[in-house]
């Protein structure tokens, strides 16, 4: 087996491959659930439990899944790993729960998910497969936060539900952007971190 | 005029390649088109000499908003002083509606042209002045008293990410203005909707300032607020009135006359497209008119041309000739669908009441796709015809 370059294995799926401003994938999710820094903290959470346990899962049975049917047998174990993580959430953080309503169920239908099952687990060993699938998890996460963190802040002056921005602001004609609560504008910011991002990594930029 | 000429070619080496000050080559050169017809000729092929360049097309543009632009001034201090039951006399009316009016212009444009100098600084481009027609504009399409912070974000906003993100002049999809705009209703809704935000210095604690409480009989409701007979009875605002532009609104687009004499300015000049106005036209008054026949509606549909921001926004705005269609079919298309949208949301969709900028954003989006149509239509009825021949 050739070997694996942990670093690289980690570091480059939050950054240089990050799955949302590079892959442009999971976008839907990202717009919704970033309103609120908390719920999008929750989110990105589960998705990384999400990704790293399934790709650990179906890297261990990779050898034995038979190719034609692979894709469904994908979807059982991700679908295995929503139905825990939604169950848990359940149980144990139900206001944020409700709060994230039907999209930690569509963590299933997030690309990233199958995106990485396909590309790395299938291919390669459960440790690494592990560990590629939270990277992955954690540079979805990661984005989620800072659009959250702006969404939250400019929208409704605080941060996690704390008020931020004093009162003296209000009183002195500081109003909350209401567009920014809406989801074009977490579209309208993750255009920004992608414009950012290209600007220093240069070779990303199309020609 | 021969010695700024002196002045501006004594200058110039500091400002070319290799100068002291090379690096603001793009800012020198703006000035210097912005005061001589620049001397540049085309030197392959053949080509049309003619000293009209976008500059020049643009300030016709400019120019045409001053009436629209005077009358505004003169509202908002007619308003104001309706509003408190003063009797002020022309030049204190002036006064106030000068007081409230520049400082929209100075945030307006010094916030949108530092924008633009400052990309073009950076691409290395010439500054475009494209900014000088939406600079001109803004000030015109929004409520007097909204806070000019808001404004600066707003302009901000529509400037970065509505224009030069897509390569700067000549190349948005949508009118930076009416993204402004846009930016602001969904921003900041109590600013831009309401009883209370059209007539200059209704906010609280504005009253000891101005002298005394508001007249009784005196609301701030725009005529759109209240679209029935009935309600534009009860304000007090009759056809005329309207027509005249005496009525609370956005700065510039009450006055029907002002707008009609930019609209003889662009169109004599042949600057704005008289299809996208006249189909704009027909457009609202067909709906108007529909909506009327249906009962929808108590308004005759030429009520709906001389309310709100209807004309203006065709006039002006509408015919922007980077946003709208280029074809001359898509222009009637384009333009029809603009004013029978905008009268559609005025009717069917109270939550907004004013459709004009809704419409015409949503028409500038599709208006390449209409230029499309148009034009693989042209070329599959042409292919038709030489099978025909054949």
């Amino acid at each position: 087996m050739k070997d694996i370059n942990w670093k690289e294995t980690l570091l480059n799926p939050i950054f240089k491959g990050n799955p949302i401003t590079v892959l442009v994938l999971g976008i839907c999710s990202s717009l919704a659930v970033t309103v609120q820094l908390k719920g999008a903290c929750v989110m990105a959470l589960s998705v990384i439990i999400v990704t790293g346990l399934s790709s650990f899962v179906v890297s261990l049975i990779r050898k034995s899944i038979p190719n034609r049917i692979r894709i469904i047998v994908q979807l059982v174990v991700v679908a295995l790993m929503v139905i825990l993580v939604d169950q848990v959430l359940k149980a144990y953080a139900y206001s944020v729960s409700k709060t994230l309503s039907v999209y930690v169920g569509l963590i299933i239908t997030n690309c990233i998910v199958m995106g990485r099952i396909e590309a790395y687990a299938l291919g390669n060993k459960p440790i690494p497969s592990l560990l590629d699938g939270l990277a992955n998890g954690a540079g979805y996460g990661m984005i989620l936060i800072i659009v959250a963190f702006f969404r939250e802040l400019l929208g409704s002056g605080t941060l996690f539900g704390f008020r931020i921005i004093p009162e003296a602001f209000y009183t002195a004609g500081y109003m909350n952007n209401g567009l920014v609560i809406l989801p074009p504008m977490a579209l309208i910011l993750l255009g920004c971190i992608v414009w950012i991002q290209r600007g220093v990594q240069k070779d990303l930029q199309e020609k | 005029m021969n010695g700024l000429r002196k002045l501006v070619d004594k200058v110039k080496p500091t400002f070319e390649k290799g100068g002291k000050l090379g690096f603001l080559h793009s800012t020198f050169d703006a000035f210097e088109t912005f005061l001589f017809v620049p001397n540049t000729v085309t030197t392959k092929g053949a080509h049309i000499r003619d000293c009209v360049d976008l500059k020049r097309v643009m300030i016709m543009v400019v120019i045409s908003l001053v009436p629209a632009m005077l009358f505004g001034i003169w509202n908002t201090g007619y308003q104001h002083s309706l509003a408190y039951g003063l009797d002020w006399g022309f030049w204190p009316i002036v006064g106030y509606g000068l007081v409230k009016v520049i400082p929209l212009y100075l945030v307006s444009y010094i916030v949108g042209l530092a924008i633009e100098f400052t990309s073009a600084q950076l691409r290395g481009h010439e500054v475009n002045e494209g900014y000088l027609v939406s600079g001109m504009l803004i000030p015109l399409i929004v409520p007097v008293d909204v806070p000019l912070w808001m404004l600066a974000i707003a302009v901000a906003f529509a400037v970065i990410f509505g224009k030069e993100c897509f390569g700067g002049t000549g190349m948005n999809i949508w009118n930076p203005a009416l993204l402004t705009r846009a930016f602001l209703f969904f921003s900041y809704p109590s600013k831009m909707s309401g009883d209370t935000v059209w007539v200059g210095g209704l906010g609280a604690g504005e009253n000891a300032w101005c002298g005394g409480p508001v007249a009784d009989a005196f609301s701030g409701a725009t005529p759109l607020a209240n679209p029935t007979m009935a309600g534009l009875a009860d304000h007090g605002y009759s056809l005329l009135n309207m027509f005249l532009g005496t009525v609370p609104g956005s700065v510039g687009e009450t006055s029907v006359i002002a707008i009609l004499l930019g609209a003889i300015i662009l169109l004599g000049t042949g600057v704005a497209s008289w299809k996208i106005m006249l189909s704009s036209v027909i457009g609202g008054l067909a709906v108007g008119y529909l909506g009327y026949a249906c009962g929808a509606t108590d308004l005759p549909g030429y009520y709906q041309l001389v309310m709100g921001g209807f004309l203006f926004g065709t006039v002006f705005m509408a015919t922007d000739p980077v946003t709208s269609a280029q074809t001359e079919c898509g222009k009637w298309i384009y333009g029809f669908l603009v004013g029978a949208l905008a009268v559609t949301v005025r009717i069917w969709n109270p939550g907004y009441a004013e459709g004009m900028m809704l419409a015409i954003l949503l028409m500038n989006t599709f208006a390449p796709l209409i230029d499309h149509c148009v034009i693989s239509c042209s070329i599959s009825r042409r292919a038709k015809k030489v099978k025909v021949a054949k």
